[in-house]
C-alpha cells in the first residue's frame, strides 16, 4: 500500500454566493440559448460551451485541458438583464423587509431592545442552543420588529408588505397613511414592489442589524438573495444523452436554462430598445417564473414547467429531494463492489457460521493479498493458476483476477499472461485473489431491520448456484427459501475482517439485543426431532444409535485427551468447528441381551459436562393440581444435572429460537463459540433422530372419528341456535343492554362470545380425538410449527370470520350476500363458518373466509410501509446516541440523554430476559440443590410466568381472533417476500 | 458478574433501541382491539398506537383513562353503589341522555321530559337540569313546569320557529353533569377494588373527584400527563404505554430500549415527537437534517445563516464518506511499530 496521508474533513460551512463570486468562479458568460451547431459541436458561449467541462470522449476541456472523467467541470454564468428573486429565500426576504425600515434600512427595534436580543443570543450560543433554537429566536426578533409602524431611527412611516405567492411583493396601501407615504402618483390600492426595489431595500440593511436577525453578513448579504447573475452548473452536472437514433436529448436543467436565457435576452433587448413599461414588466415576470422553476419546479402557486411530453421537469430542488434525491439515494446510500446476490437455499450440515458460496461467485469475488517477502511464493502459485473461469467444478482452488502494481496500475490476469505476471510480482504489489474457504464475508437480507440482518459468515465453496446456510440462521434474517435472495459482501481489509469476526460473526449474535434471549436456535423440524429423540422413554439399539449419531464425527474414549482430530485442523481456532462426540456407555441391555441407549442419553452427549438446568417444556399443560415435577405425566419437567438430561422433553423451550432455555444458558455461560458448537451439534443430532423415526404430516392427520364430528356438529348447531335466540330477544326488546353499550353492540358482543366458544369447543373435541401421537399435534405442542388453533380450524370448525374485529356486515343493503334475508343477524348470515377446512367450506362460507383473508393481506401491505417509516424516524432520531466512557448516553452535541444507560448500565443482550443477573442461577450454583429450590420456588414460578407472559398472551389472542394467525404467521410473509424483492 | 453484563463503551445504544422498537413493528397488526377484561372500551392498539406514542400526538385517537377508586370514603366502604355514583360524576351526561325534548308549537316552547329512572340513576334532579340549561347558549327562559313538577319548560324570547329550532339544537347536547371530554365511564371490579375505565380523558378534572385513588389514576394521553403531572411522569407514561402496546402484541422488547426513547423524547423538559417536527428536525447537523426530510429548506437556511456542520453524527459522516463516530469508529488506534511485529487483532 502506498503511504498516502489520509485527510479528514473537519467541518463543512454553508454560505450563499454573492454575484461577484458567481462572476469570479464563472469561466464563461453564457449569452446564446443554443446548445449545438449543425455539425454537433457545442456553440461557443452557449449552454454546452466546452469551457464548462466536457462530456464527450475525445474532447478536451477548454479551461483545464483535461479529458472526460478527469475534468471536474467548471461553472459559467448568465448576466440577468433585471434582478430576480430567489424563491428559496422568499420567506426570509419578506421577514427582512418587514422588520427593517423602508427608508433607512435599520432594524426597527430600539437600541436597548437590540442589545437585549443580542445578549440572549450570545447566551444561547454559549449554552449550546442548536441552530434551530436560534432560528426560532431570530424569527421572534423579526416579528417584534415588524410590529413597529414608525422607524425609531429616521421616523419614516412603514407600509405593510404583502407577499403575493410565490414571488411578488406588494405594498399594501390599504389605509390612508400608507397612501400618503407611498406617494400621491400611485393610486392603486396596492402597488408592486419590483425585485429591483426589493434589492435596493435589502442593500440598505446594515451588517450589525443582520447579526441581530441571526444572519451572518460575511456569508450571506440579503441582497444576494435577489439574483443579478445566475450561476450555470458545469456540463458534467447536466450531461446530454445521445440516443440510438443519433438525436441528442438534453438534461432537464439545460432545458430550463435555455428558457431562462431566451427570456433574458428578450428582456434585455426590449429594455434597451425602450419598449413600453408593460411589456418589460411582463417579460420580467416571465424571467422570474423561469428562474423560480429552475430552482424548484414544485413551488406552490405556479404551474410546474413541463417537458414537451408533459412530464414536469426535474430541476435543482427535485434533484436533492426525497427518496430518489441526491441526499437519500446517493449520499446516504453508497454503492459497493465485491458483492454478490443470488437465491438462497438451506443446508443443515453447514455450521451456523458458514455460508455456502457457489464456485461461479467465488471465482468472481476477490480478496486483496498484500505481497511481502514471506508470502511471495504462495502468491505466485495462486497467480499462475490464472482466473480459471473455465474451472467451475471441484476440486476448487482459488486463482487470481487482478494484480495491482506498486504504482497503482491494474493488470488483469488472464489465462495467457498468468505465468508472466506471476514472475513479475514484487513486494508491495497487491494481488486480488479469488475467494477461498474460510474467508470472512458479510451476508445480508433486506429489509435490514436490525443489526442481525447483516452478519459475518465464513465461506464454504460449494457447487450449485445458490448461497446456502444453516436453517438456524433463518430467524435473524427473517429468511425462508421460497425464492428469497440474499447479498454477500467480501471484506477487503484486515481491520474490517477482524472487526467482522469479533463483532458480527453469527455466533456473536445468538443473543438478541432486543430481549435477553437467543434469536438463533432450532426451528421447525429440529424441534420435532428433539421431541422424538427425548420424549418419554425412547430406546435405540446399536444400529439406530449409530444412525442417529452418524452426522456427528465420533471419537473414541481414548481420543478424548488428544481432542481435535484430523482434517479440520486448519480451522481449529474456532472450536465450534469440532463437532465430534463420544458414544457413551449403553444405558442397559434389553431382554435379548442387546445393549440399548436412551434418547435422553443421546441428547446429553452434546450438553456441556457441568450443565445444570430446570424448566418446564412447551408441552407442559400447567396442571391445575400443581406440578408433579420429575413425575410429570407428560414428561414436561426438564431437569438437567451435570450435563445429563434426567427427565423431561426437549422442545422449543429447550433449544428453540427465542425461547430456548438451554441455548440461552449455554450462550451466556459458556460463550459464543460453545453455543455455536451446541447448535451445530443439535442440528445434526436431532435430524438424525428425526430421520430414524421418519416424519410426515398430511390431510389424514386431521381425520377425526365420526362420533367426534357429530359432537362438533351438534355443538355448533346448538350455538347457532343460541345466537338465533339472542337475535330474537334483541328483536322483541327483551335483551338486556350491557352498561355503556347500545342494544345492538350488546348483541354483537354476545354473539361473538357464543360463536367463539363454538369454535374453541370444536377445537377441544378435535384435540381430544387427535391424540398426542398425531404428527400435526406434535408439531403444534412442541412448538415446531403451527398452533392448536390452526389444527382446530382444520379438523374442527373454522369459526367466525371478521373484518375490523366485527362480524361481516358489508355487501348488499342490509345483508352480506343475496343468499340471505335482509337484516338476518344469524350466525351463518354474518360470516360464521361451521365447517372445517378438512370438510370444506360451503360457498357462502368460502366467500366470507375470503373477505377475512383479504383484510389480512391489506393489513400487511399497509403495515410494512407504516412501520418502515416509523423505523426510519426512530433511527434518524436515535442514531447519534452513544454510550460515552463515563456511562452516560449522549448525543453529538454532548447533551446527556441518560445518566446511566437504562438506569443500570446493563447491555440488554447480556441480560437474562431483561434482568441484569439471573439470581436463580446463582442460587443453584452456590447452595445445595434443595435449599436453592426452596429459595427460588416462589420467585421462579413467577419469573417463568413473566418470561412467557407475552407468548401466552399471544396464544390467547389467537384463540379469540381467528384471522390474525393466518395472515400474520405465514401468509403475510410469503406474499411479502415474492412481491417485495 | 454485574460488570461483565454492562454495556460496552461507545456502543451505539440509540441505533440498538431504534432497531429493537422498529423491527417488531413489522410484526404488529393494524387493528384496534377491545380492552381485555369485562369493560369493553375501545382502545387503539398495535402499530397505530406505537406510532402515536412516538409521534407524541396531543390527543390520542382513543383517549382513555383508568381510574381506581379508594377502598373507603367517609368511613364507609366503596361498594358498587358508591362506585356507580362516582362514575356518574365523571361521565358526561347530556340532556338527551336523561330526557326527551318535546316541542310544543302552540305555546312556542320546548318541554323537557326527564326519564325518572335515568335521572335518579345519575343522581340529578330537575332543578339541576334547569340550572344547567340556564347557562346554555341562547337560552334564557327556563322554568320548572308548575303542573308536572318534573318537566322543564324552555321558552324563547320571541315566538319564531327558527329561534325554537336553534334553542333545541343548543340544549340537546348540553352537559348536565360530568367531566368534559369523558364520553363514557365503565365500572369494573379488579382484585383491589373498583376501577372506572373511561373513553375520553381529562386528567386534571378527574383528579379532583372525590373517591378517586389519586396516586393510581392513569391516562393514555401522554401530553396530558406532561401538562398535569410534569415531565418525569410523562416519561414514565411513555414507557408504560410503549411497553404495554408491545406486550399486548406479544412482543418482548427490553425496557432499556424503551427507556432510552422515552428519555430522548422528554429530555428538554417537554415532550418532543420523533420525527420531522421533533428530534430529527432539531439535530445540530445540517446534512443530517437535509438527509431526513425537507431537504431544500434546511440547506437554504444553512446557507443564509452560514451554518457550520462539524460532522459529528452518523449521517453526516456517511455523506462525506468517513467512518462514523460510534462503536469501533469512535476510537483511534495508534500503532507504533516496535522492533518486532506484533499481531494486530
Amino acid at each position: 500500500m502506498t503511504n498516502e496521508i489520509t485527510k479528514k474533513i473537519g467541518s463543512i460551512k454553508f454560505s450563499c454566493v454573492s454575484p461577484e463570486e458567481i462572476r469570479k468562479m464563472s469561466k464563461i458568460e453564457i449569452i446564446t440559448a443554443d446548445t449545438y451547431d449543425d455539425e454537433g459541436y457545442p456553440i461557443s458561449r452557449g449552454l454546452m460551451d466546452p469551457h464548462m467541462g466536457v462530456i464527450e470522449p475525445g474532447l478536451r476541456c477548454k479551461t483545464c485541458g483535461c479529458k472526460v472523467d478527469e475534468c471536474p467541470g467548471h461553472f459559467g454564468h448568465i448576466e440577468l438583464a433585471m434582478p430576480v428573486i430567489h424563491v428559496g429565500f422568499i420567506k426570509d426576504i419578506k421577514m427582512m423587509l418587514e422588520s427593517t425600515c423602508s427608508r433607512c434600512g435599520r432594524l426597527m427595534l430600539s437600541a436597548d431592545q437590540v442589545k437585549a436580543r443580542r445578549e440572549s443570543m450570545e447566551k444561547m450560543e454559549e449554552l449550546g442552543g442548536g441552530t434551530i433554537d436560534l432560528k426560532n429566536f431570530s424569527k421572534e426578533t423579526a416579528k417584534d420588529a415588524s410590529k413597529g409602524v414608525v422607524c425609531p431611527y429616521c421616523g419614516a412611516t412603514q407600509v405593510k408588505i404583502k407577499l403575493d405567492k410565490p414571488t411578488t411583493f406588494r405594498l399594501d396601501n390599504g389605509d390612508k397613511s400608507a397612501k400618503v407615504a407611498a406617494g400621491a402618483n400611485k393610486t392603486s390600492a396596492s402597488s408592486k414592489l419590483t425585485p429591483k426595489e426589493v434589492r435596493e431595500r435589502l442593500e440598505r440593511i446594515p451588517d450589525e442589524d443582520l447579526r441581530t436577525l441571526g444572519m451572518d453578513p460575511e456569508t450571506c448579504r440579503p441582497e444576494w438573495m435577489v439574483l443579478t447573475a445566475l450561476a450555470v452548473p458545469p456540463v458534467t452536472v447536466r450531461p446530454s444523452i445521445t440516443l440510438d437514433s443519433g438525436d441528442r436529448s438534453e438534461d432537464d436543467l439545460t432545458h430550463k436554462l435555455v428558457d431562462v436565457l431566451r427570456i433574458n435576452q428578450r428582456l434585455g433587448e426590449n429594455r434597451d430598445a425602450g419598449a413600453p413599461q408593460l411589456i418589460v414588466e411582463d417579460l420580467w415576470e416571465l424571467l422570474q417564473y423561469h428562474v423560480t422553476t429552475y430552482f424548484d419546479n414544485q413551488t406552490s402557486g405556479i404551474p410546474p414547467a413541463r417537458h414537451r411530453s408533459g412530464r414536469p421537469l426535474k430541476t435543482l430542488a427535485q434533484r436533492l429531494k426525497g427518496k430518489e434525491g441526491r441526499f437519500r439515494s446517493n449520499l446516504s446510500g453508497k454503492r459497493v463492489n465485491f458483492s454478490a446476490r443470488t437465491v438462497i437455499s438451506p443446508d443443515p450440515l453447514l455450521s451456523i457460521n458458514d455460508v455456502g458460496v457457489p464456485i461461479f461467485a467465488a471465482r468472481e469475488l476477490t480478496v486483496p493479498l498484500h505481497v511481502n517477502a514471506r508470502n511471495i511464493e504462495q502468491v505466485r502459485k495462486i497467480i499462475r493458476r490464472g482466473p480459471m473461469m473455465d474451472k467451475m467444478e471441484f476440486p476448487y482452488k482459488p486463482g487470481a483476477n487482478y494484480v495491482i502494481r506498486a504504482d497503482g496500475r491494474r493488470i488483469r490476469v488472464t489465462e495467457r499472461n498468468a505465468f508472466e505476471v506471476a514472475e513479475n510480482i514484487d513486494i508491495d504489489y497487491v494481488v486480488e485473489r479469488q475467494l477461498m474457504e474460510g474467508d470472512v464475508v458479510l451476508f445480508n437480507r433486506q429489509p435490514s431491520l436490525h443489526r442481525m440482518s447483516m452478519m459475518a459468515h465464513r465461506i464454504k465453496i460449494m457447487e450449485g448456484k445458490t448461497f446456502r446456510f444453516n436453517l438456524c440462521d433463518c430467524p435473524p434474517y427473517n429468511a425462508d427459501f421460497d425464492g428469497d435472495e440474499m447479498n454477500l459482501h467480501v471484506l477487503q481489509s484486515d481491520e474490517a475482517r477482524a472487526e467482522a469476526r469479533i463483532l458480527m460473526q453469527v455466533q456473536e449474535n445468538i443473543l438478541s439485543p432486543r430481549y435477553g434471549g437467543p434469536i438463533i436456535g432450532a426451528i421447525h423440524d429440529h424441534i420435532t426431532g428433539a421431541y422424538y429423540l427425548t420424549h418419554g422413554d425412547t430406546r435405540f439399539d446399536r444400529f439406530q444409535t449409530s444412525n442417529i449419531l452418524f452426522k456427528l464425527p465420533v471419537r473414541s474414549a481414548s481420543q478424548r485427551e488428544s481432542a481435535i482430530p484430523d482434517d479440520r485442523a486448519h480451522s481449529q481456532k474456532a472450536d465450534s468447528r469440532d463437532w465430534s462426540v463420544e458414544i457413551p456407555e449403553p444405558a442397559g441391555t434389553d431382554e435379548k441381551g442387546e445393549p440399548y441407549w436412551t434418547g435422553k442419553q443421546l441428547f446429553s452427549i452434546i450438553l456441556p459436562e457441568d450443565f445444570n438446568a430446570t424448566f418446564k417444556a412447551n408441552i407442559c399443560r400447567n396442571c391445575r393440581e400443581g406440578c408433579q415435577k420429575e413425575n410429570c405425566r407428560y414428561d414436561a419437567y426438564v431437569k438437567i444435572r451435570n450435563g445429563n438430561l434426567e427427565c423431561g422433553t426437549i422442545d422449543v423451550r429447550g433449544i428453540g429460537n427465542s425461547k430456548g432455555r438451554i441455548l440461552d444458558r449455554i450462550a451466556r455461560d459458556y460463550g459464543a463459540s460453545r453455543a455455536a458448537k451446541f447448535i451445530n451439534q443439535v442440528t445434526r443430532l436431532v435430524l438424525g433422530a428425526l430421520m430414524n423415526h421418519g416424519f410426515s404430516t398430511g390431510i389424514g392427520d386431521e381425520d377425526i372419528p365420526e362420533e367426534a364430528a357429530n359432537q362438533i356438529f351438534t355443538y355448533s348447531q346448538e350455538c347457532i341456535e343460541k345466537v338465533a335466540k339472542n337475535v330474537e330477544s334483541y328483536r322483541d326488546g327483551t335483551l338486556e343492554a350491557m352498561p355503556g353499550r347500545s342494544l345492538r353492540e350488546t348483541l354483537e358482543v354476545n354473539v361473538m362470545g357464543i360463536l367463539g366458544d363454538a369454535r374453541d369447543h370444536a377445537g377441544e373435541i378435535a384435540e381430544k380425538h387427535l391424540g398426542m401421537e398425531n404428527p400435526a399435534v406434535i408439531m403444534a405442542k412442541s412448538g415446531a410449527r403451527g398452533s392448536m388453533l390452526n389444527l382446530s380450524q382444520m379438523a374442527g370448525c373454522v369459526g367466525q370470520q371478521a373484518v375490523r374485529g366485527e362480524r361481516l356486515s358489508r355487501g348488499y343493503h342490509g345483508r352480506t350476500l343475496p343468499h340471505f334475508e335482509r337484516d338476518d343477524l344469524g350466525a351463518y348470515a354474518r360470516g360464521f363458518c361451521s365447517n372445517s377446512y378438512k370438510t370444506g367450506l360451503s360457498p357462502t362460507e368460502f366467500f366470507f373466509h375470503a373477505m377475512g383473508g383479504r383484510e389480512g393481506l391489506v393489513d400487511t401491505a399497509v403495515r410494512t410501509s407504516r412501520s418502515g417509516y416509523m423505523q426510519r424516524r426512530l433511527v434518524s432520531a436515535l442514531e447519534d446516541l452513544k454510550l460515552t466512557s463515563d456511562g452516560t448516553v449522549r448525543n453529538t452535541v454532548g447533551t446527556v440523554i441518560q445518566f446511566k444507560y437504562g438506569e443500570d448500565g446493563i447491555d440488554p443482550s447480556r441480560t437474562v430476559g431483561g434482568k441484569a443477573i439471573d439470581l436463580d442461577d446463582l442460587f443453584y450454583e452456590v447452595l445445595p440443590e434443595d435449599e436453592a429450590e426452596m429459595l427460588i420456588h416462589p420467585t421462579s414460578s413467577k419469573a417463568a410466568d413473566g418470561d412467557d407472559y407475552a407468548t401466552r398472551e399471544k396464544d390467547e389472542m389467537e384463540y379469540t381472533d381467528p384471522d390474525e394467525s393466518e395472515g400474520d404467521e405465514d401468509g403475510g410473509d410469503d406474499y411479502g417476500d415474492d412481491g417485495g424483492e | 458478574m454485574y460488570v461483565s453484563h454492562t454495556m460496552d463503551q461507545n456502543e451505539s445504544a440509540g441505533v440498538m433501541a431504534a432497531h429493537s422498537l422498529g423491527e417488531p413493528g413489522t410484526q404488529m397488526n393494524m387493528r384496534t382491539f377491545h380492552y381485555a377484561g369485562v369493560a369493553n372500551v375501545n382502545v387503539t392498539q398495535g402499530l397505530p398506537r406505537l406510532i402515536e406514542i412516538v409521534d407524541a400526538r396531543r390527543i390520542p385517537a382513543t383517549p382513555s383513562m383508568e381510574i381506581p377508586l379508594v377502598a373507603e370514603i367517609d368511613g364507609g366502604p366503596v361498594d358498587e353503589g358508591v362506585a356507580r355514583h362516582i362514575a356518574s360524576e365523571i361521565e358526561v351526561t347530556t340532556l338527551l341522555d336523561v330526557a326527551s325534548i318535546q316541542t310544543n308549537i302552540t305555546n312556542m316552547e320546548l318541554v323537557i321530559v326527564p326519564d325518572a329512572r335515568k335521572i335518579s340513576e345519575k343522581g340529578i334532579t330537575s332543578e339541576d337540569i334547569r340550572d344547567r340549561l340556564k347557562k346554555a347558549k341562547g337560552v334564557r327562559n327556563v322554568e320548572i313546569d308548575p303542573v308536572k313538577k318534573i318537566n322543564i319548560i324552555v321558552r324563547s324570547d320571541e315566538p319564531s320557529f327558527k329561534k325554537l329550532q336553534q334553542m333545541y339544537d343548543s340544549i340537546k347536547s348540553t352537559k348536565i353533569k360530568g367531566i368534559d371530554g369523558i364520553t363514557r365511564a365503565v365500572l369494573s371490579k379488579e382484585s383491589g377494588g373498583w376501577t372506572i375505565i373511561t373513553e375520553g380523558s381529562n386528567l386534571r378534572e378527574v383528579l379532583k373527584v372525590r373517591g378517586v385513588e389519586v396516586e393510581n389514576v392513569m391516562t393514555n394521553s401522554i401530553l396530558e400527563v406532561a401538562d398535569v403531572l410534569g415531565i418525569e411522569a410523562a416519561r414514565n407514561a411513555l414507557i408504560r404505554e410503549a411497553k404495554g402496546t408491545l406486550g399486548e402484541a406479544g412482543l418482548n422488547v427490553d425496557i432499556r430500549h424503551i427507556m432510552l426513547v422515552a428519555d430522548l423524547m422528554t429530555n428538554d423538559g417537554y415532550v418532543k415527537a420523533i420525527g420531522r417536527h421533533g428530534i430529527s428536525g432539531k439535530k445540530s447537523s445540517v446534512l443530517a437534517r437535509a438527509a431526513f426530510e425537507i431537504t431544500a429548506a434546511h440547506l437554504l437556511h444553512a446557507a443564509m445563516v452560514g451554518e457550520v456542520d462539524h460532522l459529528e453524527g452518523v449521517t453526516e459522516n456517511i455523506i462525506v464518506g468517513q467512518p462514523v463516530t460510534l462503536g469501533t469508529g469512535a476510537v483511534n488506534l495508534e500503532y507504533k511499530p516496535k522492533k518486532r511485529r506484533t499481531e494486530e487483532a
